[in-house]
């Protein structure tokens, strides 16, 4: 039950973000086709960014835009107020180069489906064989 | 000016990329124009810095003004900055000695071909300049996708399919990488490389670093291309066309590999990686393997360009066995043989481009009687082939002498007889490729070419010639001059960071 609590309970963020990684993992090693393949891969990086999603938060954490009253001046800022906005930053760097990767996936896809017909594996394999 | 010079480092190139691809649409004889100034300026700006960090130390530069641990800061040593200077020299001898074929092969798709020669190597450079771990992460990104977009423009009938498993291979790497670089934000706070390593001494008893340092290096060997991880190389390396090809084989794996030895130095610390984590000597063995795998795979290839991919597998498990054997020398020796790679197998895969002019296919039986048709260039291949091998004046010997007497230092004998025997292996793939240019004439198989019975001299042209030349020379130079490399270029960092 100790066990449960500290590791399970307390942490299911990185539960939550382990299962996801595998799932998408396993899309992409097992599944024949090749858009499933790819699916897989954005799951794979959305666990990530969910990761650091989760990271940066804190509990009872706001968002963290700083009020300036009018005539307030420079007032101390509390920085147990506001969720840490650095991760959050960050995976919109990584949400973009993921939606890249994927286009340039997309597009190769659409190469090799223009040419061969087909986007499973085991008859591109056959069909790249018989060529 | 000068002291902007690492932000215009990787600024002029990514901006020349966009006008490039501007330019495709209204002028397109000015692409070349302009992506040979987008290199040129690189190339200066990063001699100018390599001299500048061997007189004043290293440099620190500050992105927008911002304050290292809250910005990004560009960090220069002299080790950053002769791989600055070797891919700069690299991106734009390539460019001038393939232009030809370039306008010729992509005429209507030149903009997007010298748009993402660019990108990459702004991504490349951003990479080996960075000091902030996550813009690391952007920037391998950056060279990632468009080395991808890049493989893909070559054979339509495989290229697309063999980018497509280096996009998944790449992006589980990368995302191993951003992975771990979010466990090390979680224990430190902090994204910047000193900072971290100033920070994490006190924490590298904890097993969330240690993760993170996995990740961080598994995500960075699948990106190399290290053995058990190579599966994407050999099919993307060998589709990809042949100017895009002497540019990504020299230097993505290698910059990859130079990441690794940046994380062990500068994120890391030595004495974390040689005495926390204790894996040193199974990375060796490891490296071992990957040295005879690839060597063998190398030696059962038919095809020079796919067996040519192979020997990259076995050099980088040089370089990987070399940086965790765990002392200077060996430390020094996988530096100086990361340059030397870059140089010579840009040599290597620059000449096979040039004497693919001339044959048939990459066959070996292709390569029949070419050093009576095309003497000059088959002279370059045997050099960087020399090179490969580890003959003495030609640099791969001095890389390779140091990684030897690391490994005596560090007691690691079966690197040692690995190392020879591969050494031995090189030996005979370059040497059936040399016999069969040099006494084997093509009348012998006159069957085939029944249409152009003449043996007339058809060289390569000058364009190409002439850079081909001067890589082969500077192969030389690099090996005699490669003491003083190592005494004022390598030794110091590296002593500085190992014991």
């Amino acid at each position: 039950m100790d066990f449960l609590l500290t590791h399970l309970v307390a942490k299911y963020n990185f539960w939550l973000y382990i299962i996801l990684m595998m799932i998408g993992l396993y899309a992409m090693i097992a599944k024949n086709n090749l858009i499933k393949k790819l699916v897989g891969m954005n799951i794979f990086q959305t666990a990530i960014i969910l990761f650091y999603v989760s990271i940066g938060s804190k509990r009872g954490g706001t968002i963290p835009i700083v009020e300036h009253i009018a005539g307030g001046g420079e007032h101390a800022i509390n920085p147990t107020r506001y969720v840490n906005p650095l991760p959050h930053v960050l995976m919109l760097t990584a949400i973009v180069v993921s939606v890249s990767t994927f286009g340039v996936a997309l597009a190769l896809a659409i190469k090799i489906y223009q040419r061969y017909k087909t986007l499973e594996e085991d008859e591109l394999l056959t069909r790249i064989r018989e060529s | 000016m000068t002291g902007n010079y690492p932000a215009l480092l990787v600024t002029v190139p990514l901006l020349a990329a966009f006008v490039i691809y501007g330019c495709s649409w209204l002028h397109k004889r000015s692409c070349l124009f302009m992506a040979l100034l987008g290199l040129t300026i690189p190339f200066a700006i990063s001699v100018a810095l390599l001299k500048k960090v061997l007189i004043n130390g290293h440099i620190s530069y500050h992105l927008g003004g911002w304050d290292p641990p809250w910005g990004i800061a560009y960090e220069l040593d002299p080790i950053n900055a002769i791989v600055l200077v070797a891919v700069t020299t690299v991106a734009l001898v390539n460019l001038i000695a393939t232009s030809k074929e370039i306008e010729t092969r992509f005429s209507d798709r030149r903009g997007a071909f010298y748009a993402l020669y660019l990108l990459f190597v702004v991504g490349l450079l951003g990479i080996v300049a960075t000091g902030d771990l996550f813009n690391l992460y952007v920037l391998l990104e950056i060279a990632s996708i468009t080395g991808y977009s890049l493989i893909a423009m070559g054979d339509p009938a495989r290229a697309p399919l063999s980018s497509l498993n280096y996009v998944f291979m790449g992006t589980i790497g990368a995302c191993f990488y951003l992975l771990g670089v979010g466990y090390i934000y979680i224990m430190t706070g902090s994204l910047n490389m000193a900072d971290v390593h100033a920070l994490l001494p006190p924490l590298y008893h904890s097993s969330a670093i240690v993760v993170a340092f996995i990740f961080c290096l598994v995500g960075v060997m699948i990106k190399m291309g290290f053995f058990p991880l190579h599966s994407w190389l050999p099919n993307a390396y060998t589709y990809v066309p042949s100017p895009a090809a002497s540019l990504i084989a020299p230097l993505m794996t290698k910059v990859m590999a130079y990441v690794m030895i940046r994380l062990m130095i500068s994120v890391f610390s030595p004495k974390f990686v040689f005495s926390s984590i204790a894996a040193s000597n199974a990375v060796v063995w490891l490296a071992c393997l990957a040295i005879v795998m690839g060597a063998l795979m190398a030696l059962a290839q038919r095809d020079v360009r796919r067996m040519l991919t192979y020997i990259i597998v076995s050099e980088i498990g040089y370089i990987v066995g070399g940086a965790w054997i765990g002392n200077a020398t060996a430390m020094s020796g996988a530096v100086l043989h990361i340059i030397n790679d870059v140089l010579m197998t840009f040599c290597v895969f620059l000449s096979l481009g040039a004497i693919a002019r001339s044959t048939k296919g990459y066959q070996i039986e292709n390569f029949s009687g070419l050093f009576k048709k095309i003497p000059v260039t088959m002279a370059t291949f045997v050099v960087s082939g020399l090179s490969i091998i580890g003959i003495p004046p030609t640099c791969g010997f001095f890389s390779k002498w140091y990684l030897i007497l690391g490994a005596i230092e560090g007691g690691h004998y079966g690197f040692i007889v690995v190392l020879l025997l591969s050494s031995l292996i090189n030996i005979i793939l370059f040497f059936r490729i040399f016999e069969e240019a040099f006494f084997v004439y093509p009348k012998t198989n006159a069957v085939h070419t029944e249409g152009e019975a003449s043996i007339a001299i058809a060289e390569t042209p000058f364009v190409t010639l002439i850079p081909l030349v001067l890589t082969a020379i500077l192969l030389i130079f690099t090996g005699i001059y490669s003491g003083s490399l190592i005494a004022l270029i390598i030794k110091p960092v590296v002593s500085a960071g190992l014991l």
